[in-house]
């Protein structure tokens, strides 16, 4: 039910730009207006998460110790999987980010006769999802060939590399190839994994059809239909330096690779797509694990009803003297 | 153990991990006899100042919640969002990966689909987006927005306390997205209409009276100890003395209540008792911080912090200069993490430094509370013990690392070094069941009642499996750890799955090893069994040995 919907949804999301530039000439509409407005939403709504997030206080320091804790001298510590230290941290994060390490952690658990319980190692979710994010970001800043004049040398020499394996002609890039099938993976993990299908949600099917219809959209573009890549270069410097203009020789698909584009963007602040700010902001992984070295505070720190020793030792002073237990007053 | 229980093989046998085919938006909890736990009894809360609707019992058709319960829910979600940066984010950010979804012992022993951890915090999550997020707002249930119904209170109420606030998901979350602070912030807004557990309950209410969970009373606490003093004088001879609520010494010394109350808890006591007495520690106990433990930590921050709020004030009483703690789980998750932050700063105690080594904690130099393990470990490196490894030879040794110590501290090798320097047979259970991927007892976090023990079987499954292998394989006959909480439900759980195996503290096994001035003639241990190699054996072998040299 939650893939048709998301289904559903790409599909009017296709149809709109289409009818829009192919029948009713709204050009103006779907290459300035709506990719403006796309990025304002996209920008002032990841700020607005962001400083709403950064404005929520961390009461306590509860980091996830995933090794051994600094303690006696002669005892190692996991720096890595159990800072202590800023720098110790920084070390952890950016394996997370870069490397998505947790992941690679992962387990599958097999209950078989006796009973006998056994974890397999099982990374093809890490494969996957690192796939998918590399390519994705690496398709990104290739994209800035759009937006810059001259395009800069290490945009340049990052499309030179991507293409490097050269299977006839155009240039086919390994990350066009890698990330489509990095999200089918994902996409079909969702739909024939019952544990995974069993917690899946529009919300999680959506972008990854939507991820799945810019890529294919994007490679039609290059490898399918000729399109007039000096025209879409023209618009996207118009866009880049707020001069606008929109010149006439550009298709429809290209509209439709734009306006899908433009929906990622709006969507984004307002999705699970904010894992990208999450991850950093994660209390969990982005403190040390240093709570007895020094004193963590909690700007709320309220004061409490305690039970006091004086209380205590009012209620049970004759016991204790009876049981021979020292009191602070004997009367 | 309950009747109707059955067997283990049939028990694991309707494990299945393939969810139903319909989706779990729309819940009906069945409250089937054997996994959940009573209610709060009324009398506990309105100790402990709470507000309660009243007698009750989870499998009730009708809840007696006060009419605007919804609103004092949301209310309190809304008032977490802005207190806990981990519960907003947490609520936001996470894309149903599913890497967490077989991590919990909880599904692996029941194969209920709300127990995976995503789910679980999906519970709570599909309340958030309906009310808290834009599109959860307009888009509702095409969104995954649920509204708060009674059903899903009754659900809430089924699985967070389904879930024992162990953390393994959270080591294999991208995000590192922790469900038991998912856990923690549920039960608090469940604590807000007055439904809450009575193992959690009670037990904080004992203690904010007496100072532990038990409800022992001043007097009481004295006996116990004295009991304990008197029994380490017949097994070895010695007397030693344990000073009491008394002014003047260098330490405090806090333990959970288990430790001088409960089996096989006490024979660790005992191991405490004897190695102070032979390092001639100068440390009093307190019959008011006589329970280290905190039940107010599956309750909510502020009975935590109730609670553990006598530890410091006992310390400043006494005039002591540092606290060393004993061997429990959740007891050094709170002095871990939220002791100093909550009720510190201990500017009034020292930076802890071993009396008998000179060694600085520097790791503990602002909560100035010392882990035993630290502590025991520094000492034997510093080879200020006469430890005989072979007094426990009568045990084959594997140690389970307690959530707690592991994932919230990071707490590894100090115990294995113990048990390495204080055993000969010692062999680690596999890879993915230890260390920072250890599996929880299944009954932590107040879950450890009687009523609740299908459950607990089935979400100790993992952890006993895995016994089972190493005693199968090397005839592992003793699991040794250093939480209160385990000694009280691993018992059971080993009874059901290995029945072969028992359960024991860190610090009997040092007890037992440690070799005491002026110590009688042994030859059974702590629990007065034959010890295999007791002095005479000993002897034996030296001439066996000294023989064979001679020979040779
Ligand atoms: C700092 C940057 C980022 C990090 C560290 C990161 C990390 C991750 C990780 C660890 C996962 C879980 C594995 C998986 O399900 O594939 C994930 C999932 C996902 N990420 Fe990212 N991500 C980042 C940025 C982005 C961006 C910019 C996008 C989209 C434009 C994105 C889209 C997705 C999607 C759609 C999924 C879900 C895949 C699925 O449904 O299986 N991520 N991310
Ligand atoms: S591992 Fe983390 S992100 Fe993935 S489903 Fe579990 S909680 Fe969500
Ligand atoms: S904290 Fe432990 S019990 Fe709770 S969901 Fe995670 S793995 Fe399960």
């Amino acid at each position: 039910m939650s893939v048709v919907l998301s289904l559903f949804a790409i599909a009017v999301l296709v149809i709109l730009p289409l009818i829009g530039t192919g029948l009713l000439q709204l050009e103006y509409l779907f290459g300035v207006i709506i990719p403006y407005a796309a990025i304002i939403l996209f920008l002032v709504g990841m700020i607005y998460r962001i400083l709403k997030w950064a404005n929520v206080p961390v009461p306590f320091r509860i980091p996830t110790s995933c090794g051994q804790q600094q303690s006696l001298s002669w005892i190692k510590q996991n720096e890595l999987d159990n800072p202590s230290t800023f720098w110790g941290t920084v070390k952890r994060m950016a394996l997370e980010v870069l490397f998505f390490r947790s992941l690679f952690r992962n387990t599958k658990v097999e209950l078989r006769e006796g009973p006998r319980i056994s974890y397999t190692s099982d990374k093809w979710l890490w494969l996957g999802a690192l796939a998918f994010h590399w390519s994705f970001l690496i398709i990104f800043v290739r994209h800035f060939k759009f937006f810059a004049e001259p395009v800069p040398i290490w945009v340049d020499t990052l499309q030179l590399l991507d293409g490097f394996f050269q299977i006839g002609l155009p240039i086919i890039y390994v990350t066009d190839a890698v990330i489509l099938a990095a999200l089918t993976y994902l996409f079909l993990r969702r739909i024939f994994n019952p544990l995974v299908r069993y917690i899946s949600l529009i919300n999680d099917y959506f972008p990854l059809l939507l991820l799945m219809g810019i890529a294919a959209t994007g490679i039609l573009l290059r490898y399918f239909l000729k399109t007039d890549i000096v025209a879409i270069k023209e618009l996207g410097m118009g866009l880049i330096s707020l001069h606008p203009v929109v010149p006439d020789n550009i298709g429809a698909l290209f509209y439709i690779h734009l306006f899908l584009v433009s929906v990622l963007f709006a969507y984004f602040p307002f999705s699970k797509l904010m894992h990208m700010p999450g991850v950093f902001l994660s209390p969990t992984r982005n403190m040390a694990n240093n709570s007895r070295m020094r004193r963590h505070i909690n700007p709320w720190n309220y004061p409490v009803k305690t039970h006091t020793y004086e209380e205590y030792e009012d209620e049970f002073r004759d016991l204790m003297r009876a049981a021979g237990l020292p009191l602070e007053k004997d009367k | 153990m309950a009747e109707k229980l059955p067997k283990p093989e049939q028990l694991a046998e309707d494990i299945k991990y393939s969810p139903p085919p319909k989706d779990w938006m729309d819940p009906k909890t069945e409250f089937k006899k054997g996994t959940f736990n009573y209610s709060a009894v009324p009398s506990a809360l309105d100790y402990l100042d709470l507000p309660n609707p009243g007698k009750w019992q989870p499998h009730d058709e009708e809840w007696p919640l006060p009419d605007n319960w919804q609103e004092t829910v949301l209310e309190g979600m809304r008032d977490r969002l802005k207190k806990y940066r981990s519960f907003q984010v947490f609520m936001d950010i996470c894309v149903r990966c599913g890497a967490c979804a077989d991590k919990c012992h909880y599904f692996i022993g029941s194969g209920d689909p709300k127990n995976m951890p995503v789910l679980r915090a999906e519970l709570l999550r599909s309340i958030y987006r309906r009310d808290f997020t834009t599109i959860g707002k307009i888009l509702g249930p095409l969104a995954g927005g649920r509204k708060l119904t009674v059903e899903v209170l009754k659900e809430w109420f089924f699985y967070f306390y389904q879930c024992t606030e162990c953390r393994r998901c959270s080591v294999f979350c991208p995000y590192g997205i922790d469900t038991a602070e998912i856990t923690m912030m549920a039960r608090e807004l469940m604590n807000l209409i007055g439904i809450s557990i009575d193992w959690i309950c009670t037990p904080a209410a004992n203690c904010f009276r007496t100072g532990n969970h038990l409800g022992i009373q001043p007097h009481g606490f004295k006996d116990s100890v004295d009991f304990a003093v008197g029994d380490l004088e017949d097994i070895t001879g010695i007397k030693v003395d344990v000073p009491i609520n008394e002014k003047g010494h260098e330490i405090l010394f806090v333990v959970p209540s288990a430790d001088y109350f409960a089996d096989p808890h006490y024979y660790g006591f005992l191991g405490y008792l004897a190695l102070f007495h032979e390092i001639g520690l100068d440390y009093t106990m307190s019959s008011f911080a006589s329970e280290g433990g905190n039940f107010g930590l599956f309750h909510s921050a502020d009975m935590m912090k109730r609670l553990n709020a006598k530890i410091y004030a006992e310390a400043k009483r006494l005039g002591v200069k540092w606290i060393l703690g004993g061997e429990c789980g959740h007891m050094w998750r709170v002095l871990h993490q939220y002791m100093d932050t909550m009720n510190g700063p201990a500017d009034f105690l020292e930076e802890p430094v071993s009396p008998i080594t000179k060694t600085k904690f520097e790791n503990a130099k602002s909560t100035k509370m010392v882990h035993i393990c630290e502590f025991t470990a520094d000492l034997i490196k510093n080879n200020k013990l006469k430890l005989d490894p072979r007094r426990n030879d009568h045990r084959v040794v594997t140690f389970h690392d307690s959530c707690n110590p592991s994932r919230a501290m990071g707490l590894l090798d100090e115990p294995r070094y113990i048990i390495e320097k204080v055993s000969n047979n010692f062999f680690e259970m596999p890879e993915n069941t230890i260390r920072e991927q250890t599996f929880c007892c299944g009954s932590g976090a107040g879950l450890g009642t009687d009523e609740n023990l299908e459950m607990r079987l089935r979400g100790g499954l993992p952890r006993a499996n895995a016994v089972k292998f190493v005693h199968d394989k090397y005839g592992v006959n003793m699991l040794a750890c250093i939480c209160a909480i385990d000694k009280a439900t691993l018992p059971p759980l080993l009874e059901y799955w290995v029945p072969e195996c028992g359960v024991c503290g860190v610090h009997e096994l040092v007890g037992n090893a440690l070799l005491m001035k002026g110590e009688k003639e042994r030859d059974t241990d702590y629990r007065g069994e034959p010890m295999i190699l007791g002095k005479k054996a000993e002897a034996e072998t030296e001439v066996a040995q000294k023989e064979a040299k001679d020979a040779g």
